[in-house]
C-alpha cells in the first residue's frame, strides 16, 4: 500500500546515507545564521509609515538614538559633582561609534545678550567653577528653558539625560547596533564606578534594537533547552519507553537543525519572530512521531512482531501524517500575507520544517525504530480504557454536548468584538527586561520614549522664515503641548523667540517671533554661525529652509491613542493652516499602524486558508458531509479562543493577528486523525456508534498525547520576555486545548447526531 | 577626582617616556611636515588684497539643492592673520548681511556679523568655529586663513594625486581644543604646494568629510586659486560645492574697509 515502506526498510543503508547527506548539506548553513533586532525587520519596504519615516529622515538628519538617563539617588542634578559627570559623559559620548550629535544640559547652547553681542555657549561651561551661585544660575536657566525642560531635564531637576544621535551606514546590520551599545555600556560602567550614587538608564531606538536582538537570543538559550526537556519528560511518561523518547528527540533535533541550516542558506536571520521557529517546530514535529510510535506500540500490544508493527504503523499513518503536515504547512504559509517581514519568515521556516519533519518521520524514524530495541509497553491498556469510557460518555450525552457547544460558540463569537488591536513597542518587553525598566522609569521621571515627528512644509525656498508660517508652527506647537498625550515639543520657533529676546538686550517683552522674514533668516544666520560642531539646526530645518521638523515627546501610548493623536493633529492643522502641508512620522507610529495593517491582511487570507485546507480534507475524507463537519470543528476553537481572549484580555497585538491562521493548520490534524479512523470503520461496515468508538479507541490516546505536547510546547513560549511571544504562546496553546476538547466531545457528538439524521432521512 | 588625577599624571608620564625609541623618526616627520606647511604659507605671501564672487551649492543625500551667493573681500596682513569680509547676496532673506573676520595666528579670531534687517552688528564668539557655515558642509574653521600656529604637522608620505601630480600627504592636528576635528590629512602637490585634497576626521577619529579642489588658476604669475571646491560629508551623504565665479587682485582695498565700523557700509 505504501510505496515508502518497502523501500525504507529494504534499503536502509542507502536511505540512511541519503538522509545524512541532506542533513549535513543543509545544516552547514547554520554558520550563516545571525541575529537582527533593528526595528526595520517589522516593516516591509513598501510600508507607507516606513516610507514616510525614511523620507523625513532624509529631509532632516536621522533620529536613531541612545538616550542615557542620569538619576542621582538624592534626586538633585544641580550639584557640582553631578554636573561634572554630565559634562564629562557628554564629552566622552562624542567617541560613540557613528554618533553625529550629542545633546545634554551641559552642552546645551545657551544664548544671551552681552552688551551688544550675542553670546552662544555651553550651559555648563568648563571655564566657570561650579560654586553655589553658578549652580543656581544653571538650574534657573535649565528649568525655564522650553527646549530642554521635560526632554533633557526633569521639571523638578531630579533626572537628566544625554541623547546620542547616530547615523548608521546603510545597509544597517546588527553589528553596528552592538558596536554602539557596547561603547555606551562601557562608558556607563566607567562613570557608574566613579559615581556610585548615580543611576543610569538606557533607552532610545538603538537600545530598542539591541533589546529586540538580545532578548531574542536569550529566548533561544532559555526556551529551546527547556522545550527539549519538557518534551523528553512527557514522552518518557506517556510512552513509558526510553527509546521511543530518544527516537522522537532525535527526529526533533534533526528537523530543527536542518531547518535553521536552510534559513542560514536562504539568508533568513533570527529575530523576535523567527526565534520561535525551533520551539514551534519541535512541538509540531512531535505529533508525527507520536502517531507513528503509538501505532507501533498498539500493534505490538496486539502481539505483532517489531517489523510487522512498524509496517502496520506506516501503512495506517503515512497518509494522515502527510495530510496533517501539509495542512499545518498551509496554515503557516498564510503568514506570507502578513505585513511584517519577520512573520513571513516565521511562516516559511516553520512550513519548511514541518515538511522536513514529515519526511524524517516517515524515513528516519522507522529506520531508528527498527535498529533500536523496543519492547511492548506495560500500561498502554489503561489509556485505551479511559478513551473507551469517554466514547461511551459522548454517546450517552450527545445532544446536550452538541447543543451546549453550539450555545457556547455563539456566546464566544459575540465576545470576539471585545478584541481591540493595540501595539505598543514598549510593552512588547516584559517588566523583567532592563529596556522596559528604563523606559518606565524615564517616563515617570523625565520623558517618554515615544516620539512623533511632524514636518511642516511651506511654499518654496526660505518659507520657514515667513512670519505667517512661523506663527503657524508656533501655534501648532502650542496646541500640541496642550494635548494630554504630549510631554514636550521641540520646535525651532522657541529658538527664534529666544534669539529675538537676545537681540533686544534680553528684554522679556521681546520673547516673541520676529516680525519679518529677513529678521528671522538673519537671526538664524547669526545663531548658526555661533554653534559648535554637531549642534547645528540641520535636524530641524531642511536644506532649502522650506520645511521644519517638530519633535513631540509623548507618554508611552498604545497604538489606538497614538493613531488618534496623529489623526487629530493632521485634521486640526489642515483646518487651521490649509496653506501648509503637515506630515507625521516616527518609529512609534510605524508600530502603531502595523498591528492593524497586519490584522487586516491576515483576516483577508484566513478564508483562503480555510478553503484550501477544507479542499484537502474533502480530498482525503472523500465525503462532503465529513468535510463540512471538519470545517465547523476547525473554526470553533479559534472562535472560542479569541472570544475568551476578548473577555479576559481584550487587546490583540501584532503577534496575535497571526495566531488564527497558524493554529488552524495545527488543530486540523486532530480532526484528520479522528475522521480518517471514523471513515475507515464506516467503510468496514460498522455503524455510526461503533465507528465513533473505534475512532476513540485507536487514536484517542495519540490525540491527547500530541495535544499535551503541543499545549506545553506553546506554553513554553510564555516564558519569553517578549509580550509578543508570551501572548502568542498563551493563545495558541489555549486554542489547541479547546480543539482537543472539541475533537473528543463536540466532533463525535455531531457525527452521532448528523449520522442519525442522515439515516432517518434515508429510512423515510 | 583622585582617580582622575592619578590616571592623568600616569598618562603624562607615559607620554613623556613612550616616544623615546622612535623619537628620531617622529621628529623627522614633524620637521618635514612643518617645512612643507611653511613652504605652502611662504608661496602664498604677498597677494595683498582680493575680491571674489562665490556661489555655494548645498546638496543633500537625495540630490536636492539650495544655492547661496556671496562676495568675499580679503586683505593680507603682514605679521598677523588675514582679514576678510563676506557679503551675502542670496538667499534674498539674508541679502546684505556681512561677515567680518580678523584672523589671528595665536589668539582667537574675531568675528562680527552685520544684520541689515535690524541694522545691528553682533560679535560672534569664535570659540564655536566648528559649526557649519551657512548650513553647508564647510565649517568656519575650514575657511579661515591658514596659520602655522593653529596646527602641529606631521609628514606621512608621498603619493600620486589629482591629475598626474605628486603630493605630500601631511597630517595636521589642530592645536585648538575647540576644533571639531581630531586631525586633517592634506594632500599638497609637490610642484606648487597647492591643496589638492583633504580628509577631515571627527573627534572619534572617523572620516567625516573630504575636500577636493579643482580648476586651479594662476593669478599675478604667482598665486594659485582653486575655482571649484567640493566638500562631501562621508557620514550623511550631503555635500557642498563652492564655485569661484570671478576673482580679482590688487583692488586697492585697505584696512579701513575691514573695520567693524565699515560693516554697515558694505553692500
Amino acid at each position: 500500500m505504501t510505496p515508502s515502506r518497502p523501500f525504507v526498510l529494504c534499503h536502509p543503508w542507502s536511505v540512511l546515507s541519503a538522509l545524512l547527506l541532506i542533513i549535513a548539506l543543509f545544516s552547514a548553513g547554520l554558520n550563516q545564521l545571525y541575529f537582527r533586532g533593528d526595528y526595520r525587520i517589522f516593516f516591509g519596504p513598501d510600508n507607507p509609515q516606513l516610507q514616510a519615516f525614511e523620507q523625513m529622515q532624509q529631509e532632516f538628519n536621522k533620529s536613531d538614538n541612545v538616550l542615557i538617563g542620569i538619576a542621582p539617588k538624592d534626586r538633585n542634578v544641580f550639584q557640582a559633582d553631578v554636573l561634572q559627570l554630565v559634562q564629562d559623559f557628554t564629552n566622552a559620548a562624542w567617541q560613540t561609534p557613528y554618533s553625529i550629535r550629542i545633546d545634554s544640559i551641559s552642552n546645551f547652547q545657551h544664548t544671551e545678550a552681552e552688551d551688544d553681542d550675542l553670546r552662544v555657549q555651553d550651559l555648563v561651561n568648563a571655564e566657570r567653577t561650579l560654586d553655589d551661585a553658578e549652580l543656581a544660575r544653571i538650574r534657573d536657566i535649565a528649568l525655564n528653558e522650553p527646549i530642554i525642560r521635560d526632554r533633557l531635564i526633569a521639571a523638578d531637576g531630579a533626572v537628566t539625560a544625554i541623547n546620542i544621535t547616530v547615523q548608521l551606514p546603510e545597509p544597517t546590520g546588527q553589528a553596528q547596533v552592538d558596536e554602539i551599545w557596547s561603547a555606551v555600556m562601557a562608558l556607563t560602567d566607567q562613570f557608574a564606578a566613579q559615581y556610585p550614587d548615580v543611576e543610569f538608564y538606557h533607552t532610545g531606538i538603538i537600545a530598542m534594537n539591541y533589546a529586540f536582538a538580545s532578548e531574542a537570543e536569550a529566548d533561544v538559550k532559555r526556551l529551546v533547552p527547556m522545550m527539549l526537556l519538557v518534551i523528553a519528560l512527557m514522552l518518557a511518561w506517556l510512552f513509558r519507553s526510553f527509546y521511543a523518547s530518544l527516537v522522537t528527540i532525535i527526529i526533533l533535533i534533526v528537523t530543527v537543525v536542518t531547518t535553521l541550516g536552510i534559513a542560514g542558506w536562504l539568508g533568513i536571520f533570527m529575530s523576535t519572530a523567527t526565534v520561535n521557529v525551533p520551539t514551534i517546530l519541535m512541538t509540531l514535529a512531535v505529533a508525527d512521531s507520536v502517531h507513528l510510535l503509538a501505532g507501533m506500540q498498539f500493534a505490538m500490544s496486539e502481539g505483532k512482531s517489531k517489523q510487522q508493527a512498524i509496517q502496520y504503523s506506516l501503512e495506517r499513518n503515512w497518509l494522515p501524517v502527510v495530510i496533517t503536515s501539509v495542512t499545518t504547512a498551509i496554515g503557516f504559509l498564510t503568514l506570507n500575507f502578513s505585513e511584517v517581514p519577520i512573520l513571513r519568515d516565521l511562516g516559511n521556516l516553520t512550513a519548511i520544517g514541518v515538511v522536513l519533519a514529515c519526511i524524517f518521520s516517515l524515513t528516519l524514524l522507522p529506520l531508528l525504530m527498527n535498529a533500536l530495541p523496543f519492547h511492548e509497553p506495560d500500561h498502554v491498556e489503561s489509556g485505551l480504557n479511559a478513551m473507551d469510557k469517554l466514547a461511551l460518555f459522548v454517546i450517552r450525552w450527545q445532544r446536550p454536548i452538541m447543543f451546549g457547544f453550539i450555545t457556547f460558540t455563539i456566546v464566544c463569537s459575540g465576545l470576539l468584538t471585545l478584541n481591540k488591536v493595540n501595539d505598543e513597542p514598549n510593552e512588547y518587553f516584559s517588566t523583567s527586561t532592563s529596556f522596559r525598566q528604563s523606559n518606565d522609569f524615564l517616563e515617570e521621571n523625565l520623558s517618554g520614549f515615544t516620539l512623533m515627528d511632524f514636518e511642516v512644509k511651506g511654499d518654496g525656498e526660505g518659507a520657514v522664515y515667513q512670519p505667517e508660517m512661523l506663527l503657524a508652527v508656533a501655534q501648532f506647537s502650542d496646541w500640541l503641548v496642550e494635548q494630554p498625550e504630549v510631554m514636550h515639543v521641540n520646535t525651532f520657533t522657541d529658538i527664534l523667540k529666544k534669539l529675538n529676546r537676545n537681540m533686544h538686550q534680553d528684554d522679556p517683552a521681546y520673547y516673541r517671533l520676529p516680525h519679518s522674514t529677513e529678521e528671522a533668516a538673519q537671526y538664524i544666520l547669526l545663531y548658526e554661525m555661533s554653534l559648535p560642531f554637531g549642534l547645528d539646526l540641520n535636524n530641524q530645518l531642511n536644506i532649502d529652509k522650506s520645511a521644519t521638523r517638530l519633535s513631540a515627546t509623548l507618554y508611552n501610548l498604545g497604538s489606538k491613542e497614538l493613531i488618534a493623536l496623529e489623526e487629530r493633529a493632521l485634521a486640526y492643522f489642515a483646518e487651521q493652516w490649509p496653506e501648509y502641508q503637515l506630515s507625521a512620522a516616527s518609529a512609534a507610529l510605524m508600530f502603531a499602524h502595523i498591528g492593524e495593517r497586519n490584522m487586516a491582511s491576515m483576516l483577508k487570507t484566513l478564508p483562503a486558508a480555510l478553503v484550501l485546507i477544507s479542499l484537502l480534507l474533502l480530498f482525503t475524507l472523500r465525503s462532503w458531509r465529513l468535510g463540512l463537519i471538519s470545517l465547523l470543528t476547525n473554526l470553533v476553537p479559534a472562535i472560542i479562543g479569541f472570544g475568551l481572549w476578548g473577555l479576559l484580555v481584550g487587546e490583540v497585538n501584532l503577534a496575535l493577528s497571526v495566531v488564527a491562521g497558524m493554529s488552524l493548520g495545527i488543530i486540523v490534524d486532530d480532526t484528520v486523525h479522528f475522521l480518517t479512523k471514523y471513515r475507515y470503520a464506516r467503510k468496514e461496515g460498522q455503524d455510526n456508534e461503533q465507528a465513533v468508538r473505534f475512532a476513540f479507541h485507536s487514536v484517542g490516546r495519540a490525540l491527547w498525547i500530541t495535544t499535551l505536547v503541543l499545549v506545553s510546547g506553546f506554553a513554553v513560549l510564555m516564558l519569553s520576555s517578549f509580550r509578543l511571544n508570551f501572548d502568542m504562546g498563551l493563545l495558541t496553546s489555549g486554542i489547541i486545548m479547546v480543539a482537543l476538547i472539541i475533537d473528543l466531545l463536540f466532533l463525535p457528538a455531531v457525527l452521532l447526531q448528523v449520522g442519525k439524521f442522515g439515516r432517518a432521512k434515508h429510512a423515510k | 577626582m583622585l582617580n582622575n588625577l592619578t590616571s592623568r599624571s600616569l598618562l603624562f608620564v607615559a607620554m613623556l617616556c613612550a616616544p623615546w625609541a622612535p623619537v628620531a623618526a617622529q621628529d623627522e616627520a614633524q620637521a618635514k611636515g612643518l617645512q612643507i606647511a611653511k613652504e605652502q604659507k611662504m608661496r602664498d605671501r604677498g597677494w595683498g588684497d582680493s575680491e571674489s564672487e562665490l556661489q555655494m551649492t548645498l546638496r543633500n543625500a537625495q540630490g536636492r539643492e539650495s544655492v547661496r551667493r556671496m562676495r568675499a573681500l580679503a586683505l593680507e596682513v603682514q605679521g598677523d592673520g588675514d582679514k576678510s569680509l563676506t557679503i551675502f547676496d542670496e538667499p534674498m532673506d539674508v541679502r546684505g548681511s556681512a561677515f567680518l573676520t580678523h584672523a589671528h595666528p595665536t589668539a582667537e579670531d574675531e568675528q562680527w556679523l552685520y544684520l541689515p534687517s535690524v541694522k545691528r552688528t553682533r560679535r560672534i564668539a569664535s570659540r564655536n568655529k566648528s559649526g557649519p557655515f551657512m548650513a553647508s558642509e564647510f565649517a568656519y574653521e575650514d575657511m579661515t586663513s591658514f596659520e602655522l600656529e593653529k596646527f602641529s604637522f606631521r609628514y606621512l608620505r608621498d603619493e600620486a594625486c589629482a591629475e598626474q601630480l605628486q603630493c605630500f600627504v601631511v597630517e595636521q592636528t589642530p592645536t585648538d581644543s575647540f576644533s571639531g576635528y581630531s586631525k586633517i590629512l592634506v594632500w599638497v602637490d609637490t610642484e606648487h604646494y597647492r591643496v589638492q585634497r583633504a580628509e577631515y576626521y571627527d573627534r572619534k577619529d572617523s572620516l567625516l568629510k573630504t575636500l577636493t579642489t579643482y580648476d586651479y588658476q594662476l593669478y599675478l604669475d604667482k598665486f594659485w586659486r582653486p575655482h571649484r571646491l567640493v566638500m562631501e560629508n562621508q557620514q550623511t551623504g550631503k555635500s557642498t560645492e563652492l564655485l569661484l565665479e570671478s576673482m580679482r587682485f590688487q583692488t586697492g582695498r585697505t584696512a579701513a574697509d575691514f573695520d567693524v565700523s565699515a560693516l554697515e557700509r558694505a553692500r
